[in-house]
């Protein structure tokens, strides 16, 4: 029964492509399943809208939308019917071509990431070698995106937007991918699957997640800082500070493409998040060995949701950074950091003794991190200001 | 020759072909990162998945969108409004361009000749590639690091120096 | 430690979060149309003409000296000065408008016009449901439209309202007293010297109000 629970969705797979003649089901299966990720994520995406505007709005001391349905959980219905409906407004100047294509291609790169994750067990939908790898060159590619968007726009802020996006996700995706690379050196795979599998081992009752080590907590946290950067979140949002330069690289998009690039941002969120628990937090595995019953595709999507809570209240939390914090945090403190955090892998994976490996990689962390802390980001003591030609 | 290659293998010739004889730079740069992405499908479509994803890691999340900042950094985007896209030495490009062909073609078809056929494709994992890289082809690896490091403090240099200079 | 701020940020956000379910300090919005905030006594938005008694015509305060009309920064008030004139609240004739436009789409609340004028005649209001459909005529509120009682000033600013009250009134006390001396005056005069000189007029009350 809890076997028949946990596999549901690919036992209704085989039921529903049994259907179909033999040499059709394969191609079927595919069919299937992109389009279940297709629904499930942008059904994730109203949710986590609602769960966004709501949670905001009480860190605010307000409500949060209340109107529309039962304490406004039709909001994001509305919203939807609000901006399929709305004219979709090209400017003049802009370069029609690519200035429809960028939508398209952020969606698409977006929901490619989703291919590898493993959602649960036996539930991802392309296995593969070199999975890791190919999650990174998606969502490399959406930054190609959003300067397509921004360039064609023929507008300044867009422009604007569009650059400082491309600057910022390029400066982070460094100390992403090298967070990553410690679970990679641990695990020796750059196959999710065989991460996960990983860490779905339990010793007094509790999982083996790399979480739960120096590296990987120290990984951990960096990915989570990383991957707000990446996914131009709070208090990363410059590229599309509303207060600075309007909405960055989307402000000439409206209606349906506009609803593509918020769609593809938090689809983005999703995925990053999908790929931190799978790496760090033992991807569709229960934390204690007591709760396997629950079934992994909830453990898996309960993690994202959480994840997705973070960000949230991260959001709710942070002011912006200015350029420069943006600049000097990522390659003074988080670049060095994850490159300790490899040693520190390598520690783990060769020094021998349980409590020396602890303890070692503690110290090294934590040293690391104060350290860094200090000098890295030592405050510019900056004067009272001055003025060239007021005065 | 199977049909996905063939597709492939227009997707990235017309990318290429985009590429050089299209007016806007900014186009062109796109076009260029098409057939970028055309070749790392081609590399996945011979099974080499690493090779495939480094492509699109690289040169379509990287190069690209360098060549996209250099554009924009150095002049505007609108310069194309000169008659022609053929420089006047387009008689020696062409040549070097033939001969650049030919020396690789020749390479290739020797190499070709040089392996035995009847091996077949062989397995090669990302685990494969990660040993041999550390093992057989370390030194070369550690050089190409060396030279890449001295590149990025050189860079570093240079806008440092410009600094100060204003200064 | 860095990151130490964060930790209270996060903790501060997530005491507003959990609070906002329990404690009505951290939940301080009100449901607008269903629930209104009180007034609150502070509140300006546009302005407004005060009218004394019943008639809104015969008891508005305004003279129409177009004080306001220059010195309002965006231009937003049109006076039509009247031909003939009406008894002020003194029962002095005075010109009244003919027509009194306030442009509230242009007007910005700043309050100069309340502070330049000689006769306390113009307030402001604290009305905010002006929303109209009509863009041009809808946000162009004429005389009819301007006219508030001044029981109305007293219910929303009641203490400014006692203050300008008891102001006109010293004010009107002083003429009549004036008045009344210089109709004894000229009495004593008159009795005096038999062929008596036009009783002296009395002095235009003096501005003491706002106004520099």
């Amino acid at each position: 029964m809890i076997e028949k629970a946990d596999q549901i969705f690919v036992l209704l797979l085989h039921w529903l492509v049994g259907f179909l003649p033999e040499a059709w089901q394969h191609v079927a299966s595919v069919v299937v399943c992109v389009a279940v990720i297709v629904a499930v994520y942008p059904a994730l995406f109203a949710v986590a809208v609602l769960m966004e505007r709501k949670g905001l709005g009480r860190m605010q001391n307000r409500y949060g939308p209340n109107r529309v349905g039962p304490f406004g959980v039709l909001q994001p219905v509305a919203d939807g019917i609000k901006s399929l409906t709305k004219e979709d407004i090209v400017p003049r100047n802009a370069d029609a071509a690519v200035h429809f294509i960028a939508p398209l291609v952020l969606v698409v790169a977006v929901f490619m990431g989703l291919a590898v994750l493993p959602m649960g067990r036996n539930m991802v939908l392309v296995e593969m070698d070199a999975s890791l790898l190919f999650f990174f060159a998606m969502g490399a590619s959406t930054e190609l995106s959003v300067f397509m968007a921004g360039w064609s726009s023929r507008n300044k802020y867009s422009l604007l937007g569009a650059m400082r996006a491309v600057a910022q996700m390029i400066s982070y995706e460094v100390p992403l991918l090298l967070s990553t690379v410690g679970v990679v050196m641990i695990t020796g795979s750059l196959s999710l699957v065989d991460i996960v599998d990983a860490q779905t081992r339990y010793s007094w009752g509790l999982a083996h997640w790399n979480v739960f080590k120096p590296w990987g907590l120290a990984g951990f946290v960096m990915f989570v800082i990383a991957s707000m950067a990446e996914t131009n979140r709070s208090p990363f949002d410059l590229p599309e500070g509303e207060s600075e330069i309007i909405a960055g690289y989307f402000t000439e998009y409206s209606g349906f493409k506009f609803a593509l690039f918020f769609l593809g941002e938090y689809v983005g969120m999703f995925s990053i998040a999908g790929l931190g628990t799978t790496l760090f937090l033992g991807g569709w595995s229960s934390p204690l060995a007591a709760l396997s019953w629950i079934p992994s595709w909830i453990w898996f999507f309960a993690k994202v949701e959480l994840w997705i809570c973070f960000f949230i209240w991260v959001r709710g939390t942070l002011p912006r950074l200015r350029q420069d914090q943006l600049m000097n945090f990522a390659w003074k403190f988080l670049l060095p950091m994850t490159l300790v955090n490899l040693l520190v892998a390598a520690e783990w994976r060769f020094v021998e003794g349980v409590w020396l490996r602890w303890i070692v990689g503690m110290a090294i962390v934590a040293g690391a991190y104060v350290l860094m802390g200090r000098v890295g980001m030592r405050r510019e003591r900056l004067g009272p200001r001055s003025y060239r030609y007021a005065e | 020759m199977s049909i996905a290659f063939v597709v492939l293998a227009l997707l990235t010739l017309a990318g290429a072909m985009a590429a050089v004889t299209l007016r806007n730079l900014v186009h062109c740069a796109l076009a260029l990162a098409v057939a970028f992405a055309g070749l790392a499908l081609l590399f996945l479509q011979l099974d080499a998945q690493f090779v495939g994803f480094t492509q699109i890691l690289v040169y379509v999340g990287a190069v690209a969108i360098l060549v996209v900042f250099a554009i924009l950094l150095t002049r505007g985007a609108d310069d194309g409004k000169a008659g022609t896209v053929f420089s006047r030495t387009w008689l020696a490009g062409l040549g070097i361009a033939a001969a650049v062909f030919a020396l690789l073609g020749w390479a290739v078809l020797r190499s070709v000749r040089g392996l035995a056929q009847a091996a077949g494709t062989p397995a090669v994992t990302v685990e494969n590639i990660g040993q041999a890289l550390m093992s057989r082809y370390v030194l070369p690896l550690e050089i190409v690091a060396l030279l890449l490091t001295a590149a990025l403090v050189g860079a570093v240099i240079v806008a440092m120096y410009e600094k100060e200079g204003a200064r | 430690m860095l990151g130490e701020g964060i930790l209270k940020g996060l903790a501060e956000t997530a005491k507003n979060f959990a609070g906002s379910y329990v404690s009505k300090e951290r939940l301080t919005t009100v449901q607008y149309p269903e629930e209104r905030v009180a007034p609150i006594e502070a509140t300006r938005n546009f302005p407004f003409l005060v009218y004394d008694g019943e008639d809104a015509f015969a008891g508005l305060r305004c003279v129409s000296c177009q004080i306001c009309e220059k010195e309002c920064p965006p231009k937003c008030i049109y006076i039509e000065k009247s031909k003939d004139k009406k008894p002020d609240y003194v029962g002095k004739p005075q010109n009244y408008p003919v027509r009194f436009d306030i442009d509230i789409s242009v007007c910005m609340s700043c309050q100069i016009c309340v502070e330049v004028c000689p006769f306390e005649a113009i307030k402001m209001d604290t009305v905010f449901e002006l929303a109209t459909d009509d863009r041009f005529g809808g946000l162009l509120l004429d005389r009819e439209k301007l006219s508030k009682s001044n029981e109305y000033y007293h219910t929303i600013h009641p203490t400014e309202a006692t203050e300008v009250d008891a102001r006109l009134a010293e004010e009107k006390a002083k003429v009549e007293a004036k008045a009344k001396a210089a109709a004894e005056a000229a009495a004593a005069k008159a009795a005096a010297a038999p062929p008596a000189p036009p009783a002296a007029k009395p002095e235009a009350p003096k501005p003491t109000g706002g106004a520099e």
